[in-house]
């Protein structure tokens, strides 16, 4: 070990230096060497068993697991020898013996590992020459279907139950080549984040009930987003074809969400794809609402709102940015804002520090609170007689619709029709998460992107974009022509997001200064 | 699940002598002191696990899923553990068995003194035809087991708890005839 | 002859001397020849000193691997404040071996002495035996040799009353025969399923419930005592002149197609034509032998020439290119087709396979297919090559060497005897006499 207390040595002729006891797998990742695997995942105990890794260790007499073997001072590990590659081209020759196949009809082809890895460096064919094996299918409940043919043991699925989620329901069952994952009857995949076993599965062993049969993979397009399946925050990817979003995927983000989401979040998406939009801009004229051009809307809605003090519902899922906006709205005319946040019971992930799906059902509680709306069971309480309402995006109950009979006019911005409102003055579309770009602040107070994954519906427009033209509207000086330009802005004004911009948030994203640091600062 | 072809013999087919009788637990009275006894052995509980279903298949010939669900709530595991345990080890029935369970170690050592024939004898004679079958008077389960460790007997025969030595294909009627 | 029959003059009886004697199961019995005598001085002596005497014999272990006991025991660490724990191998899983049944069976009391000995030695207070759940016969001895130990005060909570806790317990296994293998054997005592470990961290660090332990063949520690009665240097004799790395006596199952089957104590390094032939009788009548496996089914399959050049030690048997093992001598004659024994041993390993390993679960299978098809006659040319092939993939990249077990009868088998491979595949006959086929 060097004087820094990092371990040298070599890998595939480069020069690595990495923490003492990091895997040879891990290592090589650092300088872009990937190690064929299957069982070894980050983010689970070591198996070592899928043998796939196998490498060759300078001076040792036979290969070395990568995943499994822990660098040493000077070593000079070989990926690609001659020696290396055909012991991994065993295995997935052996792999694949008694492998369906089946590719053409199944989901995961095409993010198959066995796929690439076969096509990187395996046997262009099998000299296997006995019957297959055949198990049938089994529903394991939850959102999981087993597909025993295609299984290759890895074990992910099971270590993810036992040691991440801590419910052990998933085991091997049998062995020698008999063996298959199982379960107990009766007792099925109903953990809240059990879902996870899908994306951990190398192969198409274990697939979605949610997802199959939906799409071949090569047809997705995918964007960077952040869960509002509730204040946690994790990361997600948004993969859509043809407009539409055909599934979350977890993103991995070792400060959020580690590599996995909840069940909750990952078939929270149907939403997004509803068809009853708000899609034109329009304004309610005696024979109801009319369509117009957005130039209008915005004049009429800012005609509506000025002079008079506004009274803002704005969802706990806008974005930062869309809340600021909202904020200086507020400010300017005196008035206030308000939400509510949905509930549902908590459900951590005990494998993970800090990882749950939270009771707060929203991703931007944090945030709007920060920006300056109240949290209330009641938003509409503070709503005064002759106020203004401004209804961005947030459904009506029941019992806030006296509450909205106040308001002396209604401005609708948002992706629908509130539900519960009879009717409103100015309809503003807006897009929704995956239709527009923006940053969210999870309960820890990590501000986090997301990214456009699909056009708007209609004419919607972006929430900051329809905002700030309001805001223009209503006598603001500053007009802004991104989602980023309002994040500095936002940035500039408010001292806890001090120093950040997208391009310092990156795709992980970045904590808001302390209380204690703005303090200092000041 | 059931299984195509696969280099395995010796699993016990269910055939039709379940036992649909409501599941009396095992660990009552006597049992759960001797379990709570055998547990002290062990730093950790589930050391006591293979113990555990030996007593099962003690008192009910067989381990069944009942059976496997009350190990685990003895032991503070999931029933999912403890069948992917008793799935692990060829010794515990997962099916019901005939009154004697006949094992006939066939592998090399035995193989080449004539196993084979052994084996063969006592299907035919016990009336079970095939290999994890238990015969139509609910008597007889006859299988094939991996080495016996007793090779320089061969062919050694389990029945049930019982281990026989030199038998020979000519010994088998002898056998049986203790076993009614 | 050996057991079962009565010794033969050129047997060295040490560990097998009471082998048929009942008296020598109970507590009294094993005491009036001797019993326990080891274990008293064992317990007055300092764990170091034992060890010492120990290495001195030159003991290895007696399950396969051959590693140096006093080695394997000094690896364990005195005072490092983490319960030890010495795990006995009683698993004798290994095909053509059945030496440690017989231990059990007539000498229980001599393991127990074993155990504690070396349990005392490695600073462990706990001992388990492990002991297959087929082996109903000697699991009972064991039994009923701990419970009148345990009432005598010989092990327990204050063993032979020297304040000392040595607890001895038996561990049923339940058909497995990885478990033999000893970080499966770990898993099984856990209460897990019994697949091997990867290794580091090695047993002496973080074995059985994560504790640092030894785990011992029955055979080696049954020869504990005999060892510290007698001196380091009296056992470190038992060897051939020309050869200092075997040491001891060994105990030698024999079985298959010989006349007299059965266990044989031999010194290491006697001549393994003659114990074939003389010994053990030979072949059966109007028959030849053909082909050995002397220490196990998962060592290297020899021809009777390379037999008769062996000697029965480590060094010896691994001169001919096979190897001592367990001593599990499978005999082969010519009236069997070799063929159809290696398919039925690739049929073991596939049957035993845990699972874990790809090369291993997929490997014995296929291996087993290829074979049972070409001993059906429906073989090609190209099957040996695949054969061997496969074989090589299993060879060396697997956590445990189950997987390497089933390739090497394979190899071997194609090295020696690939006429016999070829004839079924080209569907000619080479046997001299009609092959048993049931």
């Amino acid at each position: 070990m060097s004087d820094s207390g990092m371990v040298n040595l070599t890998i595939e002729g480069r020069a690595v230096s990495v923490e003492p006891g990091t895997s040879v797998l891990e290592a090589a990742k650092t300088v872009g060497v990937l190690i064929p695997h299957y069982c070894y995942h980050p983010g689970l105990p070591v198996a070592g068993s899928c043998r796939m890794c196998l490498v060759d260790v300078e001076k040792a007499p036979k290969l070395a697991p990568a995943c499994a073997t822990a660098v040493a001072e000077g070593q000079v590990i070989r990926v690609h020898t001659e020696k290396a590659r055909t012991a991994r081209k065993g295995v997935l020759e052996m792999l694949l013996i008694n492998h369906p196949l089946d590719c053409p009809i199944c989901d995961r082809s095409g993010e198959c590992e066995l796929q690439d890895f076969t096509y990187q460096e395996g046997p262009a064919e099998s000299r296997y020459r006995d019957p297959k094996r055949f198990n049938p299918v089994e529903d394991f409940g939850g959102d999981v279907v087993y597909v025993p043919n295609r299984c290759i043991l890895c074990t992910r699925c099971v270590r993810f139950m036992d040691d991440v989620a801590h419910d052990p329901v998933l085991n091997v069952e049998e062995r020698g080549d008999r063996a298959h994952i199982g379960k107990f009857e009766g007792k099925d995949l109903t953990h809240p984040w059990a879902a996870n076993v899908i994306d951990l599965c190398p192969v198409g062993a274990l697939v979605s009930k949610d997802f199959l049969n939906k799409a071949r993979v090569w047809e997705l397009d995918r964007a960077a987003s952040v869960c509002t399946g509730c204040s946690q925050g994790c990361n997600l990817v948004v993969e859509t074809r043809d407009n539409v979003v055909m599934r979350l995927k977890p993103r991995p983000n070792p400060e959020v969400n580690e590599f996995f989401i909840c069940d909750h979040g990952r078939l929270n998406y149907r939403w997004m794809n509803r068809r009853d939009r708000l899609e034109s801009p329009a304004i309610r004229g005696a024979g109801g609402y009319e369509a117009v051009d957005w130039d209008v809307a915005t004049a009429g809605a800012a005609r509506i709102l000025k002079g008079k003090r506004v009274f803002v519902l704005a969802s706990p899922n806008l974005s930062n940015e869309a809340l600021w906006l909202l904020s200086r709205l507020i400010r300017k005319s005196g008035g206030a804002g308000a939400f509510r946040m949905p509930n549902g019971s908590e459900a951590p992930l005990p494998g993970v520090v800090d990882l749950a799906l939270r009771a707060d059902r929203a991703a931007n509680g944090a945030g709007a609170e920060l920006l300056g709306m109240t949290r209330s069971e009641s938003p509409l309480g503070g709503l005064q007689a002759g106020d203004a309402l401004l209804i961005v995006d947030h459904d009506l109950a029941p019992e806030d619709v006296a509450f909205a009979g106040r308001a002396s006019a209604v401005v609708v911005a948002g992706t629908a029709m509130p539900a519960g409102l009879e009717r409103a003055d100015v309809l503003l579309p807006m897009c929704n998460v995956v239709e527009e770009d923006g940053t969210f602040t999870n309960l820890r107070g990590r501000v986090q992107r997301f990214l456009q994954a699909k056009a708007p519906s209609g004419l919607a427009r972006p929430s900051w974009y329809v905002l700030s033209g309001l805001c223009t509207a209503l006598g603001d000086s500053a007009e802004y022509f991104s989602a980023s330009a309002v994040f500095d802005a936002l940035a500039t004004e408010h001292t806890e997001f001090a120093g950040m911009s997208y391009g310092v948030l990156g795709l992980r994203g970045r904590r808001i200064a302390s209380q204690a640091d703005a303090e200092v600062r000041a | 699940m059931s299984h195509g072809p696969s280099a395995s013999a010796g699993a016990i087919i269910r055939s039709g002598h379940h036992d649909d009788a409501p599941y009396e637990p095992v660990f009552v009275g006597e049992a759960k002191v001797r379990l709570d006894e055998l547990v002290k052995r062990y730093p950790r509980k589930v050391g006591a696990l293979l113990p555990a279903l030996w007593m099962v298949q003690e008192a009910r010939g067989w381990v069944s899923e009942a059976g496997m669900a009350e190990v685990a709530a003895q032991l503070d595991v999931t029933p999912a553990y403890v069948k992917g345990v008793v799935t692990f080890y060829t010794m515990y029935n997962q099916h019901p068995v005939g009154k004697y369970l006949i094992q006939v170690c066939t592998t090399t050592p035995c193989h080449v003194c004539g196993a084979e024939d052994v084996v063969r004898a006592f299907l035919d004679q016990t009336g079970c035809g095939e290999l994890g079958v238990t015969s139509e008077d609910g008597r007889y389960t006859v299988i094939e087991v991996e080495c016996l460790g007793a090779c320089g007997f061969a062919t050694p025969v389990m029945v049930n708890s019982d281990f026989l030595e030199s038998v020979s294909a000519d010994r088998v009627a002898d056998v049986l005839g203790r076993y009614r | 002859m050996g057991y079962p029959y009565k010794p033969h003059a050129s047997e060295t009886l040490v560990l097998s001397t009471h082998f048929g004697d009942p008296e020598a199961r109970t507590l009294k019995g094993w005491k009036d020849r001797g019993g326990y005598r080891a274990l008293e001085t064992a317990l007055g002596m300092d764990p170091a000193a034992i060890i010492g005497v120990i290495k001195e014999s030159g003991l290895r272990g007696r399950g396969g691997a051959g590693f140096p006991t006093g080695l394997k025991w000094s690896f364990m660490k005195p005072d490092d404040g983490k319960p030890h724990y010495l795990c006995c191998n009683a698993d004798e899983s290994e095909p053509g071996t059945f030496k440690d049944r017989e231990i059990m069976r007539w000498t229980p009391h001599a393991l127990i002495e074993g155990c504690a000995i070396g349990a005392y030695a490695i600073g462990a207070e706990t001992c388990y035996i492990y002991i297959r759940g087929e082996f109903t016969e000697p699991l009972q001895r064991m039994e009923d040799a701990l419970a009148e130990a345990r009432a005598a005060g010989i092990v327990g909570r204050n063993a032979m009353g020297t304040g000392k806790t040595i607890n001895v317990w038996v561990h049923k296994g339940a058909g497995a025969y990885i478990c033999g293998e000893e970080t499966a054997l770990m898993n099984s005592i856990e209460g897990k399923r019994g697949n091997p470990r990867i290794k580091p961290p090695f047993p002496a660090v973080a074995g059985v419930f994560g504790m640092p332990t030894t785990i011992n063949n029955v055979e080696t520690l049954t020869a504990v005592p005999h060892i510290l009665n007698q001196g380091g240097a009296w056992y470190k004799n038992f060897a051939r002149s020309d050869n200092p790395k075997s040491t001891g006596t060994k105990l030698w199952s024999v079985c298959g197609n010989i006349a007299r089957p059965g266990n044989y104590e031999m010194v290491m390094g006697f001549p393994f034509g003659e114990f074939l032939r003389d010994i053990c009788g030979g072949a059966l009548p109007g028959r030849e032998l053909r082909a050995i496996i002397p220490g196990g089914s998962s060592v290297p399959i020899i021809n009777m020439e390379e037999a008769d050049r062996a000697l029965m030690d480590y060094e010896g048997m691994a001169a001919v290119g096979t190897m001592l093992g367990s001593a599990g001598c499978i005999v082969i004659d010519n009236a069997q087709s070799i063929p159809r024994q290696v398919a039925r041993l690739a049929r073991f390993y596939a049957h035993e396979s845990c699972a874990q390993c790809t090369q291993c679960r997929e490997g014995t299978a296929w291996t087993t297919k290829i074979l049972e098809r070409i001993v059906a006659g429906n073989g090609t040319a190209e099957d040996l090559d695949t054969l061997l092939d496969v074989a090589d993939d299993m060879t060396g990249k697997t956590i445990c060497v189950l997987s390497d077990s089933c390739a090497v009868p394979v190899v071997s088998a194609l090295q020696r005897f690939r006429g016999d491979f070829e004839a079924l595949i080209t569907k000619k006959t080479v046997h001299t006499v009609p092959v048993v086929v049931s």
